[in-house]
């Protein structure tokens, strides 16, 4: 059965009660992992008002990892916004779109590979979790992001499971949440980044 | 069978087979009564360690039986040692606070009914749902192990204050693997709770059937959803609070261990962390947290009030948003459990008065219960028996908060009896009756069975008498400057006066537990034998009354129910008594908003 | 059934107070200076607190008789004045009772924490451990040698990581287990954790303040009454907290002298 939505169409009030709650479900979750990054961050503040607060210098990766993070974020929207109307997905607009949400997977992929070449880095100095309160909060926060965006990539291969499946109904919500989810994660790890640099 | 995407979608498939229908259910009832169960394993299991406590407190030689198959280090022969007393009193305490009291009044109830009471066929993501559940069930699992492992529980009380809890084995035996499994069960624990309190928020703002406003929810699904609101903020810190804890133990770092602590004859490798954080990030979480225990409780008892007494409110509208203002206000308090701690004295003023301030809405709510009493017709059965009960311990427990919400007062009263005696009236006792008044309420509904109510008010005699003996008596050891988290006080001169009342105390509570039997057999009896029960046993107006007991799979038969009105229409001249339910167009009273 | 629950409520409510009301429980003895300030903020709350905690489980029972059993049919009403009578009510009388105790309690608060200490306030270093106090005088110098936690000893008695071979402050040094103290005079209490979070606490003092390793935190007070009075950990530090006691020994000035004098030559 096709859901008949309109693409541009993206106001909550015009969704079926389903999607309505999955919109609201994915932006209260996200207002609770920015609560547990708030609570980390004031950990970090206490942290930072001791005596063997130092300096770390942050690995230059992370600034390429911050643009393969931000430009999957923009791959995303090219396919999000050339996805059609309709749910039958034979097209080639719809070939174009997995192509996009293929890209965007391979960049994330290439986030998570690039923050883990920042720990080796980190470590190959002899930088690791515990050497000092800078190094713990580094690790920790880009630990638990990663996590967060490696749910992101699995929720992104589903998606493009179901949409290469013709036979399966494909919920447009779904992507639309992800999208949302997707692009929180570029922003909270802007903010990270920047706490990082400005604080560590 | 795919989901389907229609315009109102079957959330799910009728279940089939057992293993869908009991076990992995994505039915909210059925996980609602999972979580019931798991809090009446978790409430039993506490109240029996809560004996072994007390007994040990006034008889410490005594052969407690049983406690040796527990632990033979703990309790040779039977005999509690001192030591193992804390280890009791910190499972006692985490049992208590996160299995009962968050999973029963706000889990359990709140997962069966408030997807009825809106009208909606389930939750919104009844897989999060399931996994919530069992994502909790492993985290009792994981608590649990900690009594089985050989060092046993840990013994920092429920509240694992840093360094203590951080510092690992060199701070006492419990403290190694004990400790690791409490911070686990707690950070998975924190999980589940964050899942359930998306799916409540979710359900509540998206999936109310046509004509349920806001305004025309009931008042014990305010009290969930607003809990809901709370626990998300609440658990989205002790997760993170956690995850540090266990970073320190296991990883080497200093997130709340400072410099030069000697423990155990070991200079500790860390540096530079900060008791004081674990506090602040704790109580950030721990009080909202006794707001999650209570406001569903006050939700649910605000309900079967008007039902008990045929009338509405004088204010349904002033409950609620006296509830609102609770849970916004629980978040500005957290430094009143810290005022003695290191921090800043003027923080303890900051503090004081958001907390003082917290008893006007307090206040509001239980003067609109009383006297919403004057002039009503007040139906008396087991149920509203603990509802009336938890007016009078919401009071009790309520005022002695005046004494520790002022700085200058906590003083003296921090960490003795008082303290002890005020939460366990709130939590342990006004919480709990919340729940028992749910259940005798609720039963018919969710088994199609009355509980019996000879037994039921048997329960509440014995039950609510047996609190006040227990309790009360504590208020009074604190004013004597009683410390607590001792393990006995049979050595110390200056309590000799008091003993006796802490053998009053201990017997209060063995009676007063016991008769918590006579309520499991109600409910297991009843659950097979109980006089069947007709859809709406207590002519209640709102729409989980309009179903069947049990209703069915999908709550309303594939039908989409239409409201008219706000559940509040008692007293009046209805089509079959005098109500008129919520799915019937007549409204005939404007209720005093 | 109504009726007996409202007979219930009042004999509950009247037995409760009745200990309070003949003072079967009184407050240890004040031995402070500040204590009469808390005192009286507890006996001022306890009145208020009374009030609110007889007068409610009365209304509630006078209602419970009232309007449980009532024969079928019988009409209802509501409570003259309704739910705004009750909001202004909590607001108005609730809220300036409570927030007038809040400001007035303030003063006990800020004479305990706010006030500094006079500059010849006798200066002693408590130091809180599993499961021990110990207690440390400065000596006739007048100085407290360094503290090295990675010094301490307790097989040696070093319980405060003492240097005195290499340090001159230190070697004069006095430790107690005992809180030895002149009567009427105020003491400056300099409290170190070494392991754990312990807390201090002398209910006769009034006085309660939570050791954190890693903070330097002091209270001061006056004893005012010769004596000997338990001090308590209040703080779960572990296995042996329960036996973690010591005494404050309040005694006159000359005798404190003598005791100092003893300590100095051993």
């Amino acid at each position: 059965m096709s859901t008949k939505v309109a693409p541009t169409v993206n106001s909550k009030a015009a969704l079926p009660s389903a999607d309505r709650a999955s919109r609201s479900g994915i932006w209260v979750a996200i207002f609770a992992i920015t609560m547990s990054f708030a609570a980390f961050t004031s950990a970090l503040f206490v942290r930072e008002g001791t005596t063997d607060w130092g300096h770390l210098a942050l690995p230059s990766i992370l600034y390429f990892n911050t643009f393969l993070l931000l430009l999957g974020s923009v791959t995303l929207e090219i396919s999000r916004r050339s996805l059609p109307a309709g749910a039958r997905f034979e097209s080639a607009e719809t070939r174009k779109a997995i192509g996009w949400l293929a890209l965007t997977l391979f960049l994330g992929l290439a986030f998570c590979a690039g923050q883990y070449l920042a720990w080796h880095n980190l470590r190959a100095h002899g930088v690791y979790l515990a050497t000092n309160p800078n190094s713990s909060f580094f690790y920790l926060l880009t630990f638990i992001h990663v996590v967060h965006v490696l749910v992101g990539l699995a929720v992104l291969v589903y998606l493009t499971g179901r949409m290469l499946d013709s036979h399966s109904t494909f919920r447009r919500s779904l992507f639309e949440n992800t999208a949302i989810y997707w692009h929180f994660l570029g922003v909270l790890w802007l903010y990270l980044f920047l706490l990082c640099r400005l604080k560590l | 069978m795919r989901e389907s995407s229609a315009h109102q979608a079957h959330v799910h498939a009728p279940p089939q087979g057992f293993w869908r229908k009991y076990v992995f259910s994505l039915d909210h009832k059925v996980i609602g009564k999972q979580y019931y169960a798991l809090a009446l394993v978790a409430v039993f299991t506490g109240m029996i360690l809560s004996w072994a406590m007390r007994i040990h407190m006034v008889w410490p030689t005594a052969k407690i039986p049983g406690l040796e198959l527990l632990s033979k280090a703990g309790a040779p022969g039977g005999v509690m040692t001192p030591e193992y007393y804390l280890s009791l009193l910190t499972m006692h305490g985490t049992l208590m606070v996160f299995f009962v009291l968050t999973n029963a009044p706000f889990a359990a109830f709140g997962n069966y009914f408030l997807p009825i009471q809106i009208g909606a066929e389930d939750m919104a993501f009844p897989r999060f749902n399931m996994m919530s559940f069992w994502i909790t069930f492993l985290a009792w699992v994981v608590l649990m192990l900690a009594f089985v492992i050989p060092d046993g529980p840990p013994i920092a009380g429920w509240t694992e204050y840093t360094p203590l809890s951080a510092i690992g084995r060199d701070a006492g035996p419990g403290m190694q693997w004990g400790a690791s499994l409490w911070g686990l069960s707690i950070a998975i624990f924190c999980i589940a709770s964050l899942l359930g309190a998306l799916n409540f928020i979710a359900t509540t703002l998206d999936l109310r059937a046509k004509g349920m406003t806001f305004m025309c929810m009931p008042i014990c699904t305010w009290g969930w959803f607003i809990t809901s609101c709370i626990a998300l903020l609440a658990f989205a810190v002790l997760l993170p609070a956690c995850i540090l804890l266990i970073l320190d133990r296991h990883a080497g770092t200093s997130f709340f261990i400072p410099a030069g602590v000697v423990a155990s004859d070991r200079l500790q490798p860390h540096s530079g962390g900060s008791p004081l954080l674990w506090q602040h990030l704790f109580w950030f979480f721990g009080h909202p947290e006794v707001y999650i225990a209570i406001l569903p409780s006050i939700g649910i008892v605000s309900h079967i009030l008007i039902n008990s007494i045929r009338k509405p409110l004088l204010s349904a509208k002033v409950v609620i948003y006296s509830m609102m203002s609770i849970g916004f206000l629980s978040y500005m308090v957290w430094g009143h459990h810290m005022f003695l701690s290191g921090m800043n004295p003027l923080s303890a003023l900051a503090f004081s008065f958001p907390t003082l301030t917290i008893t006007i809405p307090a206040t509001v709510m239980t003067l609109i219960w009383i006297g919403s009493l004057y002039g009503a017709n007040i139906q008396i059965n087991s149920a509203s028996l603990f509802v009336l009960g938890f007016i009078s311990m919401f009071v009790s427990g309520g005022v002695s908060g005046f004494f520790l919400a002022q700085p200058s007062i906590d003083i003296y009263l921090h960490a003795t009896y008082f303290v002890v005696g005020h939460f366990h009236m709130v939590m342990g006792v006004a919480s709990l009756f919340g729940v028992f008044a749910g259940t005798y309420f609720w039963f018919p509904k969710m088994t199609g069975r009355f509980m019996n109510e000879t037994l039921g008010k048997l329960h509440f005699w014995i039950t609510f008498v047996g609190a006040y003996c227990i309790f009360m008596p504590f208020h009074y050891l604190g004013l004597i400057g009683n410390v607590r988290r001792y393990q006995s006080f049979l050595d110390d001169d200056f309590m000799a006066p008091y003993i006796s009342l802490h053998q009053f105390i201990t017997i209060s509570a063995l009676v007063t537990g016991a008769a918590q039997f006579i309520f499991l057999a109600n409910l297991i009896y009843s659950r097979f034998k109980g006089k069947p029960a007709p859809e709406n046993p207590w002519n209640g107006t709102s729409l989980e009354w309009s179903v069947t007991s049990p209703p069915p799979w999908n709550n309303f038969d594939g039908q989409h129910p239409v409201v008219y009105h706000d559940p509040y229409q008692y007293g009046v001249k209805g089509p079959t008594g005098d109500f008129i339910m919520q799915t019937a167009p007549q409204r005939l009273i404007v209720s005093g908003d | 059934m109504g009726k007996l629950f409202a007979v219930v409520l009042v004999i509950i409510a009247l037995v409760s107070a009745y200990p309070i009301l003949m003072n079967k429980y009184p407050l240890p003895e004040d031995i402070s200076t500040h204590g009469h300030l808390i005192d009286k903020q507890l006996h001022d709350t306890m009145i208020e607190a009374g009030v609110a905690f007889v007068g409610a489980q009365l209304i509630l029972a006078f209602f419970l008789f009232s309007f449980s059993g009532r024969k079928p049919g019988s009409a209802l009403k509501n409570l003259p004045g309704g739910a705004r009578a009750l909001v202004i009510f909590a607001f108005v009388i609730v809220g300036l009772e409570v927030l007038a105790l809040g400001v007035v309690g303030q003063k006990a608060w800020a004479t305990v924490y706010f006030t500094p200490p006079k500059a010849d306030a006798l200066q002693i270093q408590a130091q809180a451990e599993q499961f021990a106090f110990y207690f440390r005088y400065p000596g006739p110098d007048g100085k407290f040698g360094v503290l090295h936690p990675d010094k301490i000893d307790e097989s040696n008695q070093n319980y405060f990581g003492l240097d005195p071979a290499n340090e001159v402050e230190a070697r004069d040094d006095i430790v107690s287990g005992e809180l030895v103290v002149p009567v009427k005079r105020e003491i400056q209490l300099f409290l170190h954790g070494k392991d754990v979070g312990h807390s201090f606490y002398v209910r006769e003092l009034r006085i309660q303040q939570d050791f954190v390793p890693g903070l330097e935190l002091s209270v001061h007070f006056t004893p005012t009454k010769i004596g000997k009075y338990e001090i308590m950990c209040t703080q779960l530090c572990g296995l042996g907290h329960y036996n973690m006691k010591a005494y404050l020994n309040v005694m006159s000035q000359a005798d404190f002298d003598k005791w100092l004098k003893d300590q100095s030559t051993q």
